[in-house]
């Protein structure tokens, strides 16, 4: 349990944000300048705020009523930041026991690093950087993991390469994961809570399905970000085919690839975009997913475009159409109507375990 | 060579190495501590302290001499506290060459290590905080060898500053033989006696000598320095 109620001044710029967040992992997402880095650095201890208080379980780390404002230090609290910052001088060996040596042979396990252990950094990838990073800030044995977009130097395959890595953590370290991304799929697939921050203040926090289907978020998220979060298991596999069945509570889903064992858990987001709407059940169509839907919410986007909130059985689903369909299909809240989504339309990005 | 040079010669190489050397190793922790300040920190009256520092360098050095004379002479403030509370006179022996050595060399110092202060990424010194050093360790492991190439150029810069300084030396502690009476002052004695010129040569060439020698050293530390920070 995380715990955050602060205000700053920066110049002209005014930070007042306060959420709660449960075990697991927080994503902050919010355009940048947004404050977001701010947050992370008042768990951290890097940015004293003018009022408020920080606390991460039971230990508060600043309260500015009660003058408690522990230095760094003393916090233990693990920070991977964006450019990794390993110390240049030292070997990457050096640089993973700077902080202490906790479970040492497992941390060095999981993230993959013996091989680099006598490498320095400058002849490290990105990839490898964060990772060495990543193993740093855990061999502290932290209470806490702040995480400022620790992918957005990275191209698509090394994103590709240490998303993993951070799954294992978040699913085999048991402790609070804050993370910082404007990467919707990130979120998507790492996050337990979603914090979306815009302009110093909370938007919204919650459960990260919850909030990524609000189709009032789309102008925050962006309209190529929006999309549902489904959390589904996996039912069958079409092995003929390469294709994986999954269920939810809104029916069943077939996509593309290998995505995990039989009852398996996986979380699977789908793009507003490439959701295609009908008023009756299409017949000869190309797509393998269609679903029975009740629209839920109608929200009128500042361009062409309509957000359409829609319930598959308990689970929410958005679709992006454009303003013209919309009309001519005179959607309604409360119509039944169908779902169609391109199987090929959820990116192996989009799929998280 | 050997033939060259009297004793007097001999003293005033010893004495200018002596010197150069004592001025350079004192004056680099506060380099070090005011480049710091400098680089990192604000503080009313830091454009101040900035002036401060280089005015050795801007000041005509007879002038910056004379200062020290009238500061650190038997009868100045500091000179006068000095002589009667550790017994110490600066005034015409060799530690008031290396004061006025260290003064002149000073500016010179702390740009060189500011440079280096300035190349050092504050956010490096954040994440060893969070990883939980303490700041003497921070200091130790990550400030210090990052910095350490900035040092190295600002005291060879200074040391070379200081077995050259001509001026400020010569107003505040004259050139006595034996015990001011530095390379620069003795090649300016001896420029004024008929018949001398091959023992200034000599020390021409000695000077010439050092100084490259002090060159080639730094040149081979950084080397050395550039590998073990991984940049090689």
């Amino acid at each position: 349990m995380i715990s955050v109620a602060i205000q700053k001044r920066l110049g002209d710029f005014r930070l007042d944000v306060a959420f709660d967040a449960p075990a697991g992992v927080t994503a902050i997402f919010g355009p940048s300048g947004s404050g977001k880095t701010s947050v992370v650095n008042a768990f951290a201890g890097l940015m004293r705020p003018d009022a408020g208080r920080v606390s991460v379980d039971d230990t508060v780390l600043f309260d500015a009523a009660n003058r408690v404002d522990l230095a760094p230090q003393r916090r233990r609290i693990g920070y991977v930041f964006q450019d990794a910052r390993l110390f240049p001088h030292m070997s990457v060996e050096r640089n993973l026991h700077y902080g202490g040596s906790h479970d040492a042979a497992r941390i060095i396990d999981l993230l993959g690093l013996d091989g680099l252990r006598d490498r320095m950094p400058a002849g490290l990838s990105g990839g490898e950087r964060q990772r060495v990073a990543l193993g740093r800030a855990l061999m502290c044995d932290p209470k806490m993991l702040l995480m400022d977009e620790p992918l957005a130097a990275l191209d698509a395959p090394r994103k590709a390469e240490i998303l993993p890595y951070i799954e294992r953590l978040r699913d085999e370290v048991q402790i609070p994961i804050l993370y910082v991304t404007h990467d919707v799929s990130e979120v998507a697939r790492l996050a337990t809570t979603l914090v979306i921050i815009d302009a110093g203040k909370v938007a919204t926090a919650g459960p990260v399905g919850k909030v990524l289907s609000q189709p009032e978020l789309v102008p925050l998220l962006g309209v190529r970000a929006a999309g549902a979060v489904l959390t589904t298991k996996v039912a069958g596999r079409l092995l003929d085919d390469g294709l994986t069945e999954l269920v939810f509570s809104g029916g069943r889903l077939i996509l593309p690839g290998n995505l995990g064992v039989l009852g398996q858990t996986v979380r699977i987001r789908i793009p507003a975009q490439d959701v295609i709407l009908a008023r009756e059940a299409p017949n000869g169509i190309s797509a393998l997913n269609v679903l029975p839907v009740e629209i839920t919410r109608l929200e009128q986007g500042r361009g062409p475009g309509v957000i359409v909130g829609l319930k598959a059985g308990e689970d929410p689903l958005l679709a992006r159409v454009t303003r013209r369909s919309a009309d001519r299909m005179a959607l309604a809240v409360g119509q039944n109507i169908f779902a169609i989504i391109k199987a090929t339309a959820v990116g192996p990005q989009d799929v998280g375990s | 060579m050997t033939d060259v040079f009297g004793p007097q010669e001999w003293t005033a190489i010893f004495l200018s190495l002596r010197v150069a050397l004592v001025a350079t190793i004192a004056a680099l922790p506060v380099a070090i501590w005011i480049a710091y300040i400098l680089a990192r920190k604000t503080f009313p009256g830091r454009q101040i302290l900035n002036g401060l520092v280089h005015l050795p360098l801007v000041l005509p050095p007879v002038v910056t001499g004379y200062l020290l004379l009238v500061l650190f002479g038997q009868q100045g403030p500091i000179g006068g506290f000095l002589q009667q509370t550790f017994g110490i006179s600066l005034a015409f022996r060799w530690t008031g060459a290396a004061l006025a050595a260290a003064i002149m060399a000073f500016p010179l110092m702390v740009r060189a290590i500011r440079l280096g202060f300035e190349a050092v990424d504050p956010g490096l010194e954040d994440a060893a905080a969070t990883l939980g050093a303490p700041r003497w360790r921070i200091w130790c492991t990550v400030t210090l060898p990052l910095i350490a190439p900035g040092v190295l150029a600002g005291a060879v810069l200074g040391f070379a500053k200081a077995l050259g300084e001509f001026g400020a030396t010569i107003t505040f502690v004259a050139a006595i033989p034996g015990e001011t009476q530095t390379i620069p002052t003795a090649i300016y004695g001896l420029l004024q006696v008929p018949g001398s010129e091959p023992a200034v040569l000599g020390l021409v060439i000695v000077s010439v000598v050092l100084a490259m020698g002090a060159l080639l050293v730094s040149e081979w530390l950084a080397r050395r320095m550039a590998k073990r920070l991984g940049r090689a």
